[in-house]
């Protein structure tokens, strides 16, 4: 039982992370890692609310009819992430008012209907909030280091602090304006599924066509 | 007029859902693998964010927004907390009767979008677009141009990018990249080329 909430709670972060092996979640999150602080606002709310609505599909699982699970489960995630807004608004309104649409658009987040879905509903409670801390932590992994280096590269500060003295202050950093763009992050995003790919040499797809190989048997 | 046509090209453009303001991932870099596919798909989203945009404007002008209730005598009822809830449902509720409605009187219709409609409910770039249209409170009219623009803005940049990826397919990736990497990398060149249009003023 012991190894099997390590499992559900550590597997989610390098060898089944949500974003680079499931691609589920990158809807909003890319938008709010310009800087570290917003990001890390944005991976609280999201660990809470997956792990609370795993936990409470969950515990309602045994009287759920299976015809409208769904609508029961974005009902629960909407609810909650009603919670964490309006939490989020009474207590850091600034960020809130940075994060803009994307605390509400946690609903639609795949991350958190496919873990209330795909384990939630066939495993027991105390499982299913590990598996959702898991997923979360999973998912923050990747928005704090696309955050980080945005903001250090972009602007020469990290939380807000000053690390890399810009020009314009007097010092030798001249910031990458690129880094506050979109694209970016796609671009950090896409590094960052080659490199974890070159560590876990398992997670790489196969290509559906090769050019020098079609001579060899086995591809054909 | 000139005012929504400027609405429009700034929704399909300069405001890409996909391609600036990352939503509806997931499905954009699922069923970006094939043409078609991505064509019915971006039709789909355009049908639905052009139905649901307006809808839930109504719903927020009349219901939500803080003050709306007035014209039922409860000046002072503030709303706007049960927003996402109300949206989503709605959401939910138009993709049920749109897909009934195909089903019953376009069945050919039905049979080329019909598997798109489920995953339609939770795409990011449908709720997005709604929570854009509260946050900025368009007026009705603005709102039908804001959903027809950014649905077929999404659905540019996805049959777009079905188009590179089906001719990528014959070319020679490296190993880590292969798949969902490159996917990203040329979302990002995209994304690059679409901020060109970023300085367009009607």
């Amino acid at each position: 039982m012991r190894s099997e909430m390590k499992r559900a709670l550590l597997n989610p972060i390098v060898d089944n992370n949500p974003i680079t092996l499931q691609i589920l979640g990158v809807c909003s999150a890319l938008a709010v890692t310009t800087s570290l602080l917003p990001s890390l606002y944005m991976c609280l709310a999201l660990i809470s609310v997956a792990a609370l609505s795993s936990a409470a599909v969950s515990a309602i699982r045994h009287f759920l009819p299976s015809s409208i699970r769904i609508i029961v489960q974005m009902t629960i995630i909407a609810s909650l992430v009603i919670v964490v807004d309006q939490t989020l608004k009474a207590f850091a309104f600034e960020t809130s008012r940075e994060l803009s649409v994307f605390v509400g658009l946690i609903i639609t987040n795949c991350i958190v209907l496919g873990r209330t879905e795909g384990f939630a509903m066939s495993n027991p409670v105390g499982l299913s909030f590990l598996d959702g801390i898991g997923n979360g932590l999973g998912y923050s992994l990747i928005l704090i280091i696309v955050a980080s280096i945005r903001e250090l590269l972009g602007a020469g500060t990290l939380m807000g602090m000053t690390v890399l003295r810009t020009t314009a202050d007097g010092g030798w950093y001249n910031p990458n304006g690129m880094m506050m763009l979109p694209p970016t992050a796609f671009f950090i995003i896409g590094l960052i599924i080659w490199a974890v790919r070159s560590w876990r040499v398992e997670q790489v797809e196969k290509p559906e066509f090769r050019i020098h190989e079609v001579h060899r048997t086995e591809v054909l | 007029m000139s005012g929504y046509v400027e609405l429009f090209i700034q929704s399909v453009f300069v405001e890409n859902l996909a391609l600036t303001f990352f939503l509806g991932m997931c499905t954009f870099l699922a069923v970006s693998k094939r043409i078609e596919t991505a064509f019915g798909l971006g039709a789909a989203v355009i049908v639905v964010q052009a139905i649901t945009v307006p809808t839930n404007n109504l719903l927020y002008r009349f219901v939500i927004e803080p003050g709306a209730l007035s014209w039922a005598g409860l000046e002072n009822v503030d709303l706007s907390f049960l927003g996402l809830v109300a949206y989503i449902g709605v959401i939910a509720a138009m993709v049920q009767i749109l897909e009934m409605t195909l089903d019953r009187y376009f069945p050919r219709l039905f049979n080329a979008l019909g598997i798109f409609l489920p995953l339609i409910t939770v795409n990011c770039a449908i709720l997005g677009g709604t929570l854009f249209m509260a946050q900025r409170s368009y007026t009705f009219a603005e709102s039908v141009v804001y959903g027809i623009g950014s649905g077929t803005g999404w659905a540019l940049a996805v049959v777009a990018l079905a188009g590179v990826r089906e001719k990528l397919k014959y070319s020679d990736v490296p190993a880590g990249l292969q798949g969902l990497g490159i996917a990203f990398i040329i979302v990002g060149l995209m994304s690059l080329g679409f901020m060109a249009f970023s300085g367009i003023q009607l």
